[in-house]
């Protein structure tokens, strides 16, 4: 694996750590001044995680974070205050009040995917986007992140088996941080490495220490350009700890000392720094100017975010539905010739394969058996009515009079009870 | 309105037109689900359109609802109009999860319209037992952000299927199974759609209004033919959307009827019937002149034995049962 960077993806992981951490911590105070409404999840001691693994991706590339995914919305380019407002519920926010914390999106410009609370939801629809781009010719990888508790759940399954039978240009990040609110990952999974999952999807894996930027990142380089020449969809465990609770609520008294002082002493920010001074690219100084460019950066973006108004109540009612090309005028982005996809030309090999897979050609016909009920259809017997019952010779149902439409032919499902 | 061309096709013949035609219209259009390609799909809708367009539009997937239902999302957010099938739509509930909290909110939460198609066969009358009868629409009309169609006409099928791919939101296409071959109509030649959320007038009538759809519809206009020859005009609405629910057609019938029987397959309690009552007694309730009365399926799973089943289901008789009571009021 090739491990050099430039200097300039040294500084920048640095600097985007530093200000996922800053951001978070910012998020404290504005939670402990009341003026975040809802909850408050930390990612504290994971920011290399998030960081590092979005940092591999590319401008044209989707990603759809997980709660603890502030620092890789920050490398895609959201604006902290874009952050803040979410957690305010405030109307500038990009959900205008409608959702918080890391729940928002942006299909248009950034390309990332808002998630739900509900865990793994995301690898379906993001093996989705990552299908729609190969379709569309963009040569686009997509990521998302689960946890240790995550991997436990169906659509997991569903979404990581679904998106190798399709060889999806689709990476998905494990962040084991060995807790699930309070349960630990040897009692959600009896799996030393949680990438071993992907030996039942026949998909490529790491294990990594989540807590090395470098790692992190070049193995995040690594599948995101082996998933982007066809390989299919690669699986990457990171290995870390969640140093605070579920969320500002929970001390988390349930996480034994020993471990929380190992990771403690783990913390990769100051891990990288070591290593930054040791390979000259950072010194005292270097280090206070990015403390300094970020808070000056912050202290604007959490003042915009505290001015920003709360949304006037009468918008809970608006935008369940999308009115149409006044509200989303939806055009795909397409990279290919669309002849290669409409026929004679769709009719041939696609750009994968799955070998010894059908002839390409569908069995059957117009009057072929079907699943229930007439495999061997007769419309005449089948027709309710020509055996219409004794008591009152009631005809079967006339024909419409309806005012327009095409009138049904007689039909009715009710074969005994016929009045 | 088009023009029919004289040409009659069966319910599931309209189905499988309405997506050839859009697959043929939009190369953004992509259809997936379990055995739709090679196989033409387990009620032969989706017959001849792997041929015609290919392994990367036509997409066999494992069986599995909340990664066909999940990855037909992510499709749409790429700009794409992905049909996703549902087997059988009983099997609709193994994605409740993605449709309910993912894919109905996206657009009141995030800005982020899916339009996307989720169709399958529905209801019973085939014995198909308890897990491949359902009429599950009610989970998602009570569901904001969602459409849900059930049509009881060819004609309807193929133009509402052609509306639903061309709408910008999730649509819950439902289609009756019994009616897939037991049904023909006439369907113009040429490109059409009707609109979703609008109900239509199946049978004029002034003793009192009959509100169904799907296959219910036909046993209700059955029972309306026996009803008249006992001298009661019923007027029969076919509802065709669910949700948006048309109201004014179900208010301005039963403005002139003063009586309402609402007649469906799904089960009694939580049915669309009750909603209707509210609607009425909320915005009608000076015009009627009798109790709302429902005829619906029992409240108990769909039973599998033929006699038991239709023990379960309703049938013209308990609709002409029903609305002859309603017409002493």
């Amino acid at each position: 694996m090739k491990t050099e960077l430039t200097r300039q993806q040294y500084l920048d992981l640095y600097y985007y750590m530093r200000l996922n951490r800053a951001v978070e911590d910012t998020m404290v105070k504005l939670f402990r001044q009341n003026k975040i409404v809802g909850g408050l999840y930390s990612s504290l001691g994971q920011e290399a995680i998030s960081v590092g693994t979005a940092y591999a991706l590319e401008k044209k590339d989707w990603l759809a974070p997980m709660i603890r995914n502030i620092g890789a919305l920050l490398v895609k380019g959201v604006p902290p205050r874009d952050v803040f407002m979410q957690h305010m519920a405030k109307y500038d926010s990009p959900t205008k009040g409608k959702d918080g914390t890391s729940h928002f999106g942006d299909l248009e410009k950034l390309h990332i995917v808002s998630p739900i609370s509900m865990l793994g939801d995301l690898i379906p629809v993001m093996t989705g986007v990552a299908m729609a781009g190969r379709y569309l010719g963009q040569k686009i990888v997509t990521m998302t992140w689960i946890g240790d508790g995550g991997s436990s759940t169906g659509v997991f399954h569903e979404g990581l088996n679904f998106a190798a039978t399709q060889k999806a240009p689709f990476v998905l990040i494990l962040e084991n941080n060995l807790w699930a609110y309070s349960t630990p990952v040897k009692r959600q999974v009896p799996l030393e490495n949680l990438s071993d999952r992907a030996k039942a999807y026949g998909i490529s894996s790491y294990s990594i220490d989540g807590n090395d930027v470098v790692e992190v990142f070049t193995t995040a380089r690594e599948a995101v350009a082996r998933a982007r020449a066809g390989e299919g969809p690669i699986l990457i465990e990171a290995k870390s700890f969640r140093r605070l609770g579920h969320a500002q609520h929970d001390p988390a008294e349930y996480v034994p000392k020993d471990m929380r002082a190992y990771w403690e002493a783990r913390d990769p920010i100051t891990l990288y720094e070591k290593f930054l001074m040791s390979k000259k690219l950072l010194d005292a100084k270097g280090e206070k100017d990015v403390e300094q460019k970020i808070e000056a950066l912050l202290a604007t973006e959490r003042d915009f975010a505290e001015n920003s108004p709360m949304p006037p109540p009468e918008f809970a009612a608006t935008g369940v539905y999308c009115t149409g090309d006044d509200c989303h005028k939806i055009a795909p982005r397409w990279e290919r010739p669309i002849s290669e996809v409409t026929p004679p030309k769709s009719s041939v090999k696609p750009v994968w394969t799955v070998e010894g897979f059908g002839s390409g050609k569908s069995s059957g016909g117009a009057h072929a058996p079907i699943h229930f009920g007439d495999t061997k259809p007769n419309l005449e017997a089948e027709t309710p009515g020509t055996a219409a019952t004794k008591s009152n010779g009631s005809k079967p149902a006339a024909k419409s009079t309806g005012k327009k439409a095409a009138k049904p032919a007689a039909v009715s499902p009710a074969r005994k009870g016929r009045v | 309105m088009a023009e029919a061309n004289g040409t009659q096709i069966t319910f599931l013949e309209a189905i499988k037109q309405a997506m050839f035609e859009e697959m043929e219209r939009d190369p953004a259009v992509v259809l997936l689900g379990e055995d739709v390609g090679v196989y033409g799909g387990a009620f032969k809708t989706s017959e001849g359109l792997l041929e015609r367009f290919g392994w990367e539009r036509v997409i066999d997937t494992p069986i599995s609802e909340s990664a066909i239902i999940g990855a037909a999302c992510g499709m749409s957010y790429a700009g794409l109009r992905p049909i996703a099938e549902l087997q059988f739509i009983d099997f609709i509930v193994c994605a409740f999860n993605q449709i309910t909290n993912f894919v109905a909110k996206g657009h009141y939460l995030w800005n982020a319209p899916a339009p996307m198609v989720m169709r399958g066969p529905a209801g019973g009358f085939v014995h198909g037992g308890p897990f491949h009868s359902a009429n599950p629409e009610m989970y998602f009309v009570h569901t904001p952000g969602l459409k849900v169609i059930y049509p009881s006409t060819p004609y309807d099928a193929k133009g509402l299927l052609k509306a639903a791919v061309r709408d910008n939101n999730p649509v819950l296409f439902f289609e009756h199974k019994y009616l897939y071959r037991r049904i023909k109509g006439e369907v113009p030649a040429e490109d059409y759609t009707v609109p979703i959320g609008k109900a239509i007038v199946r049978r004029e009538g002034k003793h009192l209004t009959i509100v169904s759809y799907a296959a219910m519809m036909h046993t209700s206009l059955e029972a309306a033919e026996a009803l008249a020859k006992e001298g009661i005009e019923a007027e029969v609405i076919d509802l065709r959307t669910l949700l948006p629910l048309d109201e004014e057609t179900i208010l301005q019938s039963v403005k002139k009827t003063n009586k309402c029987l609402v007649v469906h397959e799904d089960t009694k309690t939580g049915g669309i019937a009750g909603e209707i009552a509210a609607i009425l007694c909320e915005k009608a309730f000076g015009d009627l002149d009798g109790p709302l009365m429902r005829v619906t399926a029992l409240d108990t799973p769909v039973p599998y034995s033929p006699p038991l089943e239709e023990y379960f289901l309703p049938n013209a008789k308990k609709v002409f049962d029903a609305a002859k009571q309603l017409a002493r009021y």
